[in-house]
């Protein structure tokens, strides 16, 4: 998707069919021959780790729908089928639960890195943009796919985060209730959001296509956040980012096995083994891990309108992140006060994650009033602030001049041996 | 060497970084103002746990004869006794078990009801028709179906016990409940008024619980020597009604370990493929 092709078909069948479709050329461009800065570091591995997921994801979950009953009184019972008479089925359905959790985990560390190393400045922003939209319909598809298994949490989870449009003012009810389908979360709303949790992945799969146009536009971003000058700054993706990510992958499956295989429910809820019942209500209503954090920073306000505009706010102020963010150099290596801030700042999230989910209590509803303030504060003071007062360290010329630099005196065998790359 | 050394930092952050993350997932189903039940030896446990079938056997035993007067358990079928990785009876004695209940069927050619023999097939037949009637017939409360329950069923770790959780893999905190659940019935202590028709147990949540205490020592006659002690049975009907709750667990486990062996060499092989492709470049 970087410029013109250099594929040269050789076979005649495939100059036939690439002078009528330049597929095999775009892969090959997109895949092979396209630059990727020779400085990116493992953090950079997750977004081919993401694909994975997704097609993981896509995958499992097309299974499991084959044996899936969308229905209040079967649903449960369903799933339980799945998981003691269908063949693996306990395989396919723990790869899909677990797997939620392992596609939040890399999406988290993605967009870290991403905050870090400065990728969502210009001209990346657009490619930001849509990580976020691509993370927004991650969150809705998760949210409903909870639901699907029809226990205790699923059904209350439903009902509190549903609930939550009812604070808007004139419209909330009504559209609470075109979410419900009913005047309750009862069989339409598990109906409907089977119907969009199958549908959401497949959107989801689509904006990933812009995503990854919008990189192969820009280019990588990479540790030292300076643009690629020449052919060597970068090596051809196929074999070094290819061979690369696939070691990348693979631990994270190392990691995604360790889960699935031994301590499959450690990150969901016991409550989900008890069938839904809207007449008894959990001790705790407490949802998935991966929105701890802005179901503190719900909690946190007192008034309720408040608090849902505060949780979304929390995504949406990410979408202005390249504007708010006033420094001149892109990445946070180079930045000595953005780096503090940035840690901070991840603490403050993983923070705010516990409060999520401790009871709305005391010291806990305090401590998640100040760190949601600083959560946006970061954001809207401290960014924009660093930029203006920060006194970055220099930035080295090149790619290559940085690994050069680094590399000195640490492999001295390889100083100076920089295998000129030519770009694509 | 850098490259070593590098490739040691990046896979370590983010394990670390991961981990203080997933342990916000810990389930908060908190016991109000009852003790952390104790963590007890499960032969289950563990990547290479797998379910002592004798166990399973005098499980299944204390289950038929106690338990299974109240607790119904509708996704449990009589085939399920014979299946591999459970307590492994024979199919000969799977289908006996089966025969000696009678369950309803039809509609017939004549369009009644009529009852038969259990066969393999057969879902375990619950105690009472619906959750009304089983309500009616013990003061007014349900006792869980037993399907799914030793899974339904945990307390609160707290911090650090939840992240430590991850490496020793510890999962058992809902067989360690129902077991002390079982043991745990006393004398309310001084000062603490009982609700009519419920019973003190130090591990349930609240203290009352309407289930009197279900069994004690010498209730149930063993036939292979085991302690006839409460103990023992509570021990025995909870793997029991992990296996019930979790049938595929020796399967997934050892499955778990041919993947982790596949995977760790695999990636061993991509590290040292990735070294020599990378060789000429520094990065």
């Amino acid at each position: 998707m970087s410029g013109h092709s250099t594929f040269e078909p050789k076979h005649p069948a495939l100059k036939w069919f690439e002078s009528r479709l330049p597929l095999v050329g775009l892969i090959h461009s997109s895949f092979v021959a396209y630059p990727t800065p020779r400085n990116l570091n493992y953090w950079w591995t997750f977004g081919g780790i993401l694909s994975l997921m997704l097609v993981c994801q896509i995958l499992s979950g097309v299974v499991l729908v084959m044996h899936y009953t969308p229905h209040i009184t079967l649903a449960f019972d369903s799933v339980e089928h799945i998981m003691r008479d269908v063949s693996y089925g306990w395989l396919i359905r723990y790869i899909h639960s677990n797997g939620a959790s392992m596609f939040f985990i890399a999406v988290y560390i993605h967009m870290f890195r991403g905050l870090y190393y400065g990728s969502y400045k210009a001209p990346r922003e657009v490619l930001w943009i849509l990580g976020c939209i691509i993370y927004l319909l991650m969150m809705a598809t998760a949210f409903m796919g909870y639901v699907l298994p029809w226990g205790q949490m699923s059904f209350w989870g439903a009902t509190v985060i549903t609930n939550l449009f009812s604070a808007f003012p004139v419209v909330g009810p009504t559209i609470v209730e075109w979410l419900w389908g009913g005047f309750s979360v009862d069989n339409a709303t598990l109906n409907r959001f089977f119907s969009l949790h199958y549908l959401l992945p497949f959107m989801i799969a689509g904006v990933v296509v812009l995503h990854v146009w919008a990189l192969h536009v820009v280019g990588q971003n990479n540790p030292t956040g300076v643009e690629p000058k020449s052919a060597k700054d970068t090596v051809p993706f196929t074999p070094y980012a290819t061979i690369k990510d696939a070691f990348g992958m693979v631990c994270f499956l190392i990691f995604f096995a360790w889960f699935l295989f031994y301590i499959p429910n450690y990150l969901g809820h016991a409550d989900n083994y008890i069938p839904a019942n809207p007449l008894v209500t959990p001790a705790h209503i407490v949802p998935e891990w991966y929105y701890l954090p802005f179901y503190a920073m719900l909690r946190a306000v007192p008034d309720k309108l408040g608090g849902v505009l505060t949780m979304f706010g929390a995504i949406i102020v990410l979408f202005f992140v390249p504007w708010l963010d006033t420094s001149k150099v892109r990445s946070g290596v180079y930045r000595p006060l953005f780096k503090q801030f940035f840690w901070i700042w991840i603490a403050v999230c993983i923070g705010l994650g516990w409060l999520g989910s401790k009871p709305a209590e005391g010291g806990y509803v305090i401590a998640g009033r100040i760190l949601t303030i600083y959560y946006f504060a970061h954001f809207l003071i401290i960014l924009p602030l660093l930029g203006l007062f920060e006194k970055p360290k220099a930035v080295p010329a090149s790619i290559t001049e940085a690994v050069l630099g680094k590399n000195k005196g640490a492999a001295p065998a390889s100083a100076g041996v920089s295998a000129p790359q030519t770009k694509g | 060497m850098s490259t070593t050394m590098s490739f040691r930092s990046t896979l370590l952050r983010p394990l670390a970084v991961a981990a203080l993350a997933f342990g916000l997932a810990a389930p908060a189903l908190a016991a109000e103002g009852a003790p952390k039940p104790p963590r007890e030896e499960w032969s289950f446990a563990g990547p290479f746990g797998t379910f002592d079938q004798a166990q399973l056997q005098r499980g299944f035993q204390v289950f038929k004869e106690v338990c299974a007067s109240c607790h119904a358990a509708h996704l449990f079928s009589f085939r399920n006794l014979a299946q591999p990785g459970g307590p492994s009876f024979s199919e000969a004695q799977a289908k006996a078990v089966a025969e000696s209940y009678q369950v309803q069927d039809g509609p017939n050619d004549a369009g009644d009801m009529f009852d038969r023999p259990g066969r393999l097939s057969d879902r375990w037949p619950s105690p009472f028709p619906n959750e009304q009637a089983a309500r009616a017939s013990n003061g007014g409360a349900y006792p869980p179906d037993f399907s799914t329950l030793a899974k339904a069923r945990t307390y609160e770790v707290g911090f650090p016990g939840f992240l430590i959780d991850i490496f020793t893999q510890y999962q058992e905190q809902g067989p360690d409940y129902i077991h002390a659940l079982l043991v745990g019935y006393e004398e309310p202590p001084e000062g603490f008024t009982l609700p009519e028709g419920a019973h003190y147990n130090k591990y349930f949540p609240g203290h009352a619980i309407k289930m009197p205490q279900p069994i004690s020592d010498g209730q149930v006659t063993y036939s292979d020597g085991s302690p006839e002690t409460l103990d023992q049975y509570s021990r025995d009907v909870t793997a029991f009604m992990m296996w019930m709750a979790e049938p595929h667990l020796e399967a997934r486990k050892r499955i778990g370990f041919q993947v982790m062996i596949f995977l760790i060499i695999f990636a061993g092989l991509l590290y040292f493929t990735k070294k020599k492709v990378w060789k000429d470049v520094a990065h």
